[in-house]
């Protein structure tokens, strides 16, 4: 009884800086500039349908593709020696100590009509390519600033799995592809939910990706929300039911995952 | 017994951060200007941090909507803005700024007439003048084989991937309107419509809907053509001499951008001492150099090498001028129109 | 096995080529004479001297420190303290709390951005305060501290819960028994989760450019006003720099932990033949 009470301090904490701040974007959604209830910043949202399903898909093209390149990569690293797991460990987490916004900048000059993979395609006579601006070029800007995410929550999953129960499988008969698929596969699940999530929920919602690498000319719902609290079309109301929209479609997504999961709930984090 | 000390620990903490939010750095004079990116010779900060003794805060804003969002959000503080004349004017209308006291700007004396007492703000109650302009096109003359002199080689489709279109609904739509021969200040909204049509039919052509980014990308040899300033023309051929200018022969865009304090202000006196210091013939001659834009000095101008004054795209001709229309401020209901079309538009 | 032992090792090398093209491209034209992003001018050191003469650059860079170290340090002993707390609880209300306490993780940057800032406005209205480094901080701290519980929670979890009890039971009063006997044993959770804290407030642009007001600028916010126009290779050379001096600190701190965890090992195998850190078949 007697240690519990020192977590009240961040009770109130979240209290304050967690639950009133989404309140508060509850209470903005439904009211106008003069704080009567309203039902209009909600009526419009048919407009942004386009934007919703742009985001969302892009999003989880990002996401399919963070699994399909993070999940054979943590796999291969579990399998390799102890120094070899630390140093990669590490080599995934040090980008991040770059600035994010440096190293999307880095692929505008790499991916530009005359940036540098260009010149090397050219160099050694390969015809270029044309992808800055492109949708394809937002969602390698995703992939490259969340595949972390994807890969951190699976290599530790994966590296916690006891190795007695691989050795009796394979003692029971099972080749290194059954194995896979019954042991190691199904072990590995809350990883792979975790990582999703962790790759999904940051990529429907950027909105400086798609500014510098897809040219403006396709809208997503971070650059709408930001749109209308400190951009072109000032309305923190109409932004605030966007971002309810928003959340409201990600939780549903997250609850429906979580139930194939076997409602494994919990986040398994880095 | 323990549970109250504990809540008495949290709250104390939490006022311990808060009131970090209010604490003003007591005897330190500083003044918050909020500009327009590269807008300005920064040794001129320096200068004014020198003769002083007061702190410039300064930080930069992408576009008049921006800025507008970022002051009427209540977040911040800044003590001189520099928007563009029609923002102005709709600041002024929504109660956002305060009148200047003139007598702590004596400078002001030294701006040439023809800048003061223009429609957006009558009798310069709200701003003094730091710079003005025109937009025109900048073409890349290794990519466009022709002489460009329309709006509507941005709707060619010969260059189709190669052409940058401005990134907010005011200026890009005005392109189109000046196309279609109505003004930039219609209300008609069957006009605004038909702009909207246009600008749809222009968006698979479109390489990038960007704003100063335009600035690195046509250096780069990026894209062919696109709208820009025309005092930022100087600065990029000299970085790249492929680079061609033109007035487009439909009219285009006339701006005075103008230096204003916000209701929300906190240093007066200090915004004030800044503009007047900006307003010194020195200081606008410097800026006016670095950022290539015309000012509204007279001495300054009269001090500006001959080849700059000479120069017809910094200092157009009295008929390209005359050709040329400024943004005014519209009825809530056209601007709310605009916002929409934006959106709907880029999504 | 062994074909496929090489392509594992070409896929490896490819990702990890895919996340360092850009690191390299950055720190390659830090060196470049122009200010070109794509053409190589020539190799110069310019940037890194010029970039000590910048004060807005280094001013930014302070911020991005000071909030950084102060909303890691702040965030490890809220968090770490509230974990030992929530250990202690019933299942229900814990479970209750923990859920809270993932939303700012599970929630998009924006919103939590977004949200705050609203929060911030609404009390700056009422207290008459604006946005501006407190409110940076504390943004900073809400989102860093979840981080650090979910990260301490764990190693709480598999620790024998007698043992903080019996200290007790032997003398020890409760603030000397977490540090002899509770600490230690949470040691590697906590500093796991200060280092993640550290990394992710570092990083963020999201939750800063919407909730740091008028009188601050972090080097994301400075990185993000120049990207509207064009980066100047000092910023470059600022983050070669500190990717240098990170690269070396970690380099450092691991080799000194991997050969302490080996020698523990060693030790402990020879003590105690049945810890569950051996592999089964070597006893």
């Amino acid at each position: 009884m007697k240690g519990k009470a020192i977590a009240i301090p961040y009770t109130i904490w979240m209290a304050i800086f967690v639950v009133a701040p989404l309140v508060l974007v509850v209470i903005y959604a439904f009211t106008t500039a003069d704080g009567a209830f309203t039902l209009e910043n909600f009526s419009h949202m048919g407009d942004y349908t386009t934007v919703f399903v742009k985001s969302f898909l892009l999003a989880l093209i990002a996401t399919a593709i963070c699994l399909l390149i993070g999940y054979p990569f943590a796999y291969i690293i579990t399998k390799q020696s102890e120094v070899f797991k630390q140093v990669a460990m590490l080599l995934i987490m040090l980008p991040m100590w770059m600035n994010f916004l440096l190293r999307t900048y880095a692929w505008m000059s790499i991916l530009e009509n005359n940036g540098l993979l260009n010149r090397l395609l050219s160099f050694i006579g390969l015809p270029t390519i044309s992808i800055i601006n492109t949708d394809a070029a937002v969602v390698l800007g995703m992939v490259y600033n969340f595949l972390p995410f994807m890969v951190l929550p699976i290599y530790s999953v994966i590296d916690k799995i006891d190795k007695s129960v691989i050795e009796a499988a394979q003692d029971l008969g099972a080749n290194s592809g059954m194995v896979f698929r019954k042991v190691i596969f199904p072990l590995s699940l809350p990883g792979v939910l975790s990582g999703i999530t962790m790759v999904f929920v940051p990529s429907v919602s950027t909105f400086i990706i798609s500014k510098l690498l897809g040219g403006g000319s396709s809208l997503m719902l971070g650059d709408l929300i930001e749109m209308q609290f400190l951009g072109n079309a000032y309305n923190p109301h109409l932004g605030s039911a966007i971002s309810l929209v928003m959340m409201v479609i990600v939780i549903i997504c997250m609850a429906v995952m979580n139930r194939f999961g076997d409602g494994e709930s919990e986040a398994v984090l880095l | 017994m323990k549970k109250v000390s504990c809540i008495v620990l949290a709250a104390a903490m939490l006022l311990a951060v808060l009131s970090g939010c209010s604490s003003d750095s007591g005897e330190k004079r500083v003044v918050n200007v909020y500009n327009w990116g590269e807008y300005i010779d920064m040794d001129v900060l320096d200068m004014f941090e020198d003769q002083t003794g007061i702190e410039v805060n300064y930080k930069t804003f992408e576009n008049n909507e921006a800025m507008y969002a970022v002051l009427k959000s209540g977040g911040a503080n800044y003590d001189v803005v520099i928007p563009s004349d029609y923002m102005i004017s709709r600041m002024i209308d929504e109660d956002m700024l305060q009148p200047i006291n003139f007598e702590n700007v004596p400078n002001y004396d030294l701006l040439d007439e023809s800048y003061l007492g223009l429609e957006f703000d009558p009798d310069n109650t709200y701003s003094v003048p730091y710079t003005w302009g025109t937009v025109g096109l900048i073409y890349n003359t290794t990519m466009v084989g022709e002489e460009i002199t329309s709006w509507k080689s941005l709707f060619d489709e010969k260059y189709a991937g190669q052409i940058l279109m401005f990134d907010n609904s005011r200026d890009a739509f005005g392109i189109a309107l000046k196309i279609l021969g109505y003004s930039f200040n219609t209300t008609d909204e069957s006009q605004i419509n038909e702009a909207y049509d246009l600008l749809e039919q222009q968006k698979p052509l479109v390489q990038a809907y960007v704003m100063d980014q335009i600035f690195d990308k046509m250096c780069g040899g990026e894209a062919a053509i696109a709208p820009y300033y025309a005092g930022d023309y100087l600065t990029m051929v000299a970085e790249n001499p492929d680079l061609a200018y033109c007035a487009p022969v439909e009219g285009a865009n006339i701006f005075v951008d103008s230096m204003c304090i916000p209701k929300s202000a906190e240093n007066k006196d200090e915004a004030e001492e800044f503009i007047n210091f900006m307003c010194s013939t020195e200081v606008a001659l410097m800026n006016s150099e670095f950022t290539g834009y015309g000012t509204p000095s007279a001495d300054a101008y009269a001090q500006l090498d001959e080849e700059s004054r000479n120069n017809t795209v910094l200092y157009p001709t009295d008929d390209v001028i005359s050709n040329c229309e400024s943004f005014l401020n519209l009825p809530e209901e056209i601007l709310k129109l605009y916002n929409d079309l934006w959106v709907k538009l880029k999504s | 096995m062994k074909k496929s032992g090489i392509l594992s090792k070409i896929f490896i090398g490819l990702v990890f080529l895919f996340l360092y093209a850009p690191i390299a491209v950055l720190i390659v034209f830090s060196f470049n004479a122009s200010k070109s992003r794509t053409v190589w001018a020539g190799f110069t050191l310019d940037w890194y001297v010029e970039l000590f003469s910048d004060s807005a650059v280094m001013e930014a860079f302070g911020t991005t420190i000071l909030v950084s170290v102060l909303a890691a340090i702040i965030a490890t002993v809220l968090g770490t303290v509230t974990a030992v707390g929530l250990n202690q609880m019933g299942k229900r209300s814990r479970n209750f709390l923990l859920g809270v306490n993932n939303i700012p993780v599970m929630n998009s940057e924006i919103i939590t951005g977004v949200s705050l800032m609203l929060l911030f406005l609404t009390i700056g209205n009422v207290l008459r305060t604006r946005l501006g480094f407190g409110t940076l901080l504390l943004s900073h701290i809400t989102f860093d501290t979840p981080y650090v519980i979910l990260s301490v929670m764990p190693k709480l979890r598999q620790m024998d819960k007698n043992m903080f009890e019996a200290a007790q039971d032997l003398g020890a009063t409760k603030i000397q028994s977490f540090f002899k006997v509770v600490l230690p044993q949470i040691r590697s959770g906590v500093v796991n989760g200060m280092l993640i804290a550290f990394t992710l407030s570092l990083d963020d642009f999201v939750i800063s450019y919407f909730t740091s007001g008028t009188d601050v600028q972090t080097l994301s916010m400075l990185i993000y006003s120049m990207t509207r126009k064009r980066i100047s290779p000092k910023i470059n050379a600022l983050s070669t720099i500190l990717f240098v001096a990170v690269l070396a600190l970690l380099v450092i701190v691991n080799v000194r932990q991997f050969r302490q965890e080996k020698a523990q090992a060693k030790k402990e195998a020879a003590l105690d033949p049945d810890i569950p850190d051996i592999e089964p078949e070597e006893i």
